[in-house]
C-alpha cells in the first residue's frame, strides 16, 4: 500500500537544510517557494530515507490571484508519495525552475504547461508549444479564455 | 558522420513550425461557413426526370462496386471501420476491398474521428491529392458537427468546413451495420451520375 | 573512394499507415539509419480538461471514455475513483466486483488489439490481427450485453455501475472463460517461436530500468525493463487486494519482452476474472447518491493500472456542480518520453517495431 506521506513529517526533515523555503505544510501537501524548488526536490531525489525516484505528474492550476503547479512524486523503494507545490503570483511573465534534469518525465509535460496555461519553465531544453500550432493566440487552459 | 552537424537543414525548426502554424491560420480563417455540394440537386424530387444512358450505367456500376478507401483515421471511430473491415462485418463483399495507404488509388474518404485545426491542412492536402471522382462519407457525430468536443477551442465543427461531404452517417461512434448502410447510400447516388454529359 | 554523406530530414506525417494513429515524427536520417527523432504530437487535442469544467460530474464520464478509446471502461473507472475519494462515497460491493471483470475484460480486448498491431508493424500483414480482433469481437458482445455499446461504454457511474447486469451475461462470460485459455495458447503457440518475430524483435529497442524510472514509464514497458511495479499490487485499488494473481516482469527491455508480457497479463486477467466471479455477492449496484453530485472543497489524485500504465486522474473542487480543475495523466505521452533513447541508432524499420511495441493510442497523448 502507497503510504501518503503527510506533509508536516517531511518538512521536519527538510528544516535544516532549506530553512526559509518552507511557507506551509499541511497533512496533504508541501507549499514551497519557487526560487528553491529545484534544490528541494534534488534533496528529496538523492536522501536515503526519502528518495523519490518517480515523478507521478505535474499540473497546473490557475486559481484568479496566483497560479500553482503540484508535483506528485512516488519513491519505487520505499512505496510512498508526496505531493508538492507552488506558486507564481500575477498573470504575465510566469518563471518557475524545470526539473527536466532530475526527471525526464518532466519533459512533455512541462511544455504543455506552457502551451496551455502560459507558465514557462526555466533550464527547459525545448520551451516551445507542444498540443497547439505556433500562432495561436492566448493560453486556452486559464479561466480567463473565453 | 557527426551528430552535430546533423541538424543544418534548409529550415530551421522555428521557422519550420512558424510556417506551418500561419498556414494554419489562414486554414481556420478560410473555412468558417459550410461548403455547399455541387450535387446537391439530387436529393430532390428531379429523380425520375434523369435518364441515363447505357454507357452512363455501365461506368456507374463500376464505379459503385468497387471503392477503394484512403486512409484518414484520425481518433475512435476509426476502430469501428476496422471491425467493418474484419471477418464479421465484412465490407469488402461490397466491394471495398483494399485499404491502402496511397490517396492517388482511393476515390472515397471515410472520415473516422474528430477533426482539428491543426490537422486541418494535412487532411484537405490528403483530399486535394484523390483524382476524380471522388466521394467524402462523414462518419460519426464529429465529422457532421463537431460531436461532443463542438464548444472545444481546436476542433472543426464538422468535415463540411473543408471539403464537401456526400453522406452522412450518424453515431457516436456508428456500427458497423450503420457504416455499411451509409455506403450503400452512397452506391445508389454514384448509380444516378451523369458521366457523358459532363465531358460536353 | 569514400561517398560524401550528409543527413537529411524525413517527415514521418500524421496519415501514416503504421503509426497509430495521427502521430507525427521529424526524423533526421544518416541513410537507413536514425539519427534523431523529434515527435509533433496535438493533431488530436480536442481540449478535454477544459471541457470537462464546464460539465457536471456525471456529465464528464462520456468525455472520458474517449480518451483511450480502445479501453474505454478503465478511464471511466479511474475518473470516478478520483470523484469518490473527493466526496468520501462508498461504494456498494456488487458493484465493486462488476467493476473489476468489466475492467480485467477491458484489458484482454486491450492487449489483443496491441499484440495484433504489433504484429502488422512486424509485417505479418493482418492474419494475426484479424485472428485477434476476432476474439476481441466476443468481448465487445459481452460489453453490449451490459451497456448497449461497442466502442464507448459509459457504464460506470460517480457511486457504483449504471445498471446491473442481464442474464445471460453471466452464461456468456462462463462459456468465454471455458475458451479462451485455448485461444490465448494457440496464438502464443504460434507466435512465439517464429523466426521473423524473433529476428526483429529479440534485442531491438532496449531501455534498461533507471531509465525507464527516470522517464516516468509506466505499465508494461517499465514491467519489461525489470522493473516489479504493478499498481494492483504495489497500491491497491477498488478490491483487488481480494484476489491472487502474478504480475509477468520482463528481464532484457526489447521489443520481444513487451509482448510476452501481453500474453502473460492476459492469461492472468482470465484468472482474476474466474475468481471475481465465484465471489460476487448480490445486492445494490449504485450507492445512493444524488444526481448532482457536490463534493466538498478539496483536492483528489487517484491512479489505476490502466492496460498501457498508470492513468491517473486529478481532480480540485470548489463545492460547486462542476470541477474546478480536472488533469488527466497521459500514459501514453509518458511513455513516449524515452523515445529517443529507444530508437536512436536504429534503421527505419526497427523504428516502426519499437514503437508498435510501445501501444500508444492518441486519444490520451493528445486528450
Amino acid at each position: 500500500m502507497t503510504v501518503a506521506l503527510s506533509g508536516k513529517e517531511v518538512a521536519a526533515k527538510l528544516e535544516q537544510q532549506f530553512p526559509a523555503s518552507i511557507i506551509e505544510s499541511n497533512e496533504d501537501s508541501l507549499l514551497v517557494k519557487s526560487e528553491s524548488l529545484f534544490e528541494l526536490v534534488s534533496f528529496l531525489k538523492t536522501t536515503p530515507d526519502l528518495e523519490f525516484n518517480f515523478l507521478s505528474s505535474i499540473t497546473g492550476i490557475d486559481y484568479f490571484d496566483y497560479f500553482e503547479v503540484v508535483y506528485h512524486l512516488t519513491s519505487m523503494i520505499h512505496n510512498h508519495s508526496l505531493v508538492v507545490k507552488t506558486r507564481c503570483y500575477g498573470r504575465e511573465n510566469l518563471v518557475v525552475p524545470s526539473i527536466v534534469s532530475l526527471y525526464q518525465g518532466a519533459n512533455s509535460q512541462e511544455r504543455e504547461i506552457y502551451d496551455l496555461m502560459g507558465i514557462s519553465f526555466e533550464g527547459h531544453p525545448n520551451m516551445k508549444r507542444i498540443f497547439l500550432w505556433d500562432g495561436f493566440q492566448g493560453h486556452p487552459l486559464r479561466k480567463d479564455y473565453l | 558522420m557527426e551528430v552535430g552537424g546533423a541538424r543544418e537543414y534548409i529550415y530551421s525548426d522555428a521557422e519550420l513550425d512558424r510556417v506551418e502554424g500561419q498556414v494554419i491560420d489562414e486554414l481556420k480563417a478560410n473555412s468558417q461557413e459550410i461548403i455547399p455540394h455541387p450535387d446537391q440537386w439530387l436529393e430532390q424530387d428531379v429523380e425520375q426526370n434523369i435518364l441515363l444512358t447505357t454507357v452512363d450505367w455501365v461506368i456507374n456500376w463500376g464505379r459503385r462496386s468497387s471503392p477503394w478507401v484512403s486512409l484518414c483515421f484520425p481518433a475512435c471511430c476509426a476502430f469501428e471501420f476496422i471491425a467493418a473491415m474484419g471477418p464479421r462485418f465484412d465490407i469488402s463483399r461490397f466491394g471495398m476491398e483494399i485499404l491502402r495507404a496511397s490517396p492517388r488509388q482511393a476515390d472515397l474518404m471515410i472520415t473516422a474521428g474528430t477533426l482539428t485545426w491543426k490537422m486541418a491542412p494535412n487532411i484537405r492536402r490528403i483530399y486535394n491529392q484523390m483524382a476524380e471522382p471522388k466521394w467524402v462519407i462523414a462518419m460519426g457525430a464529429c465529422a457532421i458537427s463537431g460531436g461532443i468536443f463542438r464548444s472545444s477551442y481546436n476542433v472543426v465543427p464538422g468535415y463540411n468546413h473543408i471539403m464537401p461531404v456526400d453522406v452522412y452517417v450518424p453515431g457516436c461512434p456508428p456500427r458497423p451495420e450503420s457504416l455499411i448502410y451509409g455506403i450503400q447510400m452512397l452506391q445508389e447516388k454514384i448509380a444516378k451520375r451523369k458521366n457523358l454529359a459532363q465531358r460536353g | 573512394m569514400a561517398i560524401r554523406t550528409e543527413p537529411f530530414v524525413l517527415n514521418m506525417g500524421p496519415v501514416h499507415p503504421s503509426t497509430h494513429g495521427v502521430f507525427r515524427m521529424r526524423l533526421t536520417l544518416d541513410g537507413e539509419v536514425v539519427v534523431d527523432i523529434e515527435p509533433v504530437v496535438g493533431y488530436l487535442h480536442r481540449g478535454i480538461e477544459k471541457l470537462a469544467e464546464e460539465r457536471t460530474y456525471t456529465g464528464v464520464i462520456p468525455l472520458t471514455d474517449r480518451l483511450d478509446y480502445i479501453s474505454s471502461m478503465s478511464n471511466n473507472l479511474a475518473y470516478v475513483l478520483a470523484v469518490e475519494k473527493l466526496a468520501g462515497i462508498k461504494v456498494p460491493e456488487r458493484a465493486e466486483y462488476l467493476r473489476v471483470i468489466m475492467a480485467e475484460l477491458q484489458r484482454i480486448g486491450n492487449h489483443l488489439i496491441a499484440t495484433g498491431s504489433f504484429f502488422n508493424d512486424c509485417g505479418a500483414y493482418f492474419t494475426p490481427f484479424l485472428h485477434m480482433y476476432r476474439e476481441r469481437e466476443k468481448i465487445v458482445d459481452l460489453f453490449e450485453m451490459v451497456c448497449g455499446q461497442r466502442l464507448t461504454y459509459n457504464y460506470m457511474r460517480v457511486g457504483g455501475v449504471s445498471q446491473d447486469i442481464p442474464e445471460e451475461f453471466l452464461p456468456a462470460l462462463d462459456r468465454f472463460l471455458e475458451q479462451m485459455p485455448r485461444s490465448v495458447d494457440e496464438f502464443d503457440w504460434f507466435l512465439k517461436d517464429n523466426e521473423i518475430l524473433l529476428t526483429r524483435s529479440k534485442g531491438v529497442g532496449i531501455l534498461t530500468n533507471e531509465k525507464a524510472i527516470n522517464c516516468s514509464i509506466t505499465g508494461p514497458v517499465l514491467r519489461a525493463s525489470g522493473v516489479e511495479w504493478d499498481l494492483r499490487k504495489a497500491d491497491p485499488y477498488s478490491i483487488y487486494d481480494r484476489f491472487e494473481f502474478d504480475i509477468p516482469t520482463g528481464s532484457a527491455g526489447d521489443c520481444y519482452d513487451r509482448y510476452r508480457i501481453r500474453i502473460e497479463e492476459m492469461r492472468q486477467s482470465l484468472r482474476i476474472i474466474e475468481q471475481a466471479v465465484k465471489q460476487m455477492p448480490s445486492g445494490p449496484v449504485m450507492a445512493e447518491v444524488p444526481h448532482l453530485v457536490r463534493p466538498p472543497v478539496g483536492e483528489a489524485y487517484s491512479h489505476i493500472e490502466s492496460p498501457k500504465g498508470e492513468l491517473a486522474f486529478y481532480l480540485v473542487s470548489d463545492n460547486s456542480i462542476a470541477p474546478y480543475r480536472c488533469h488527466i495523466r497521459p500514459t501514453s505521452l509518458m511513455n513516449l518520453s524515452a523515445i529517443r533513447e529507444m530508437v536512436i541508432g536504429w534503421k527505419i524499420a526497427d523504428l516502426m517495431v519499437i514503437f508498435g511495441s510501445i501501444d500508444i493510442c492518441l486519444g490520451e497523448v493528445d486528450r
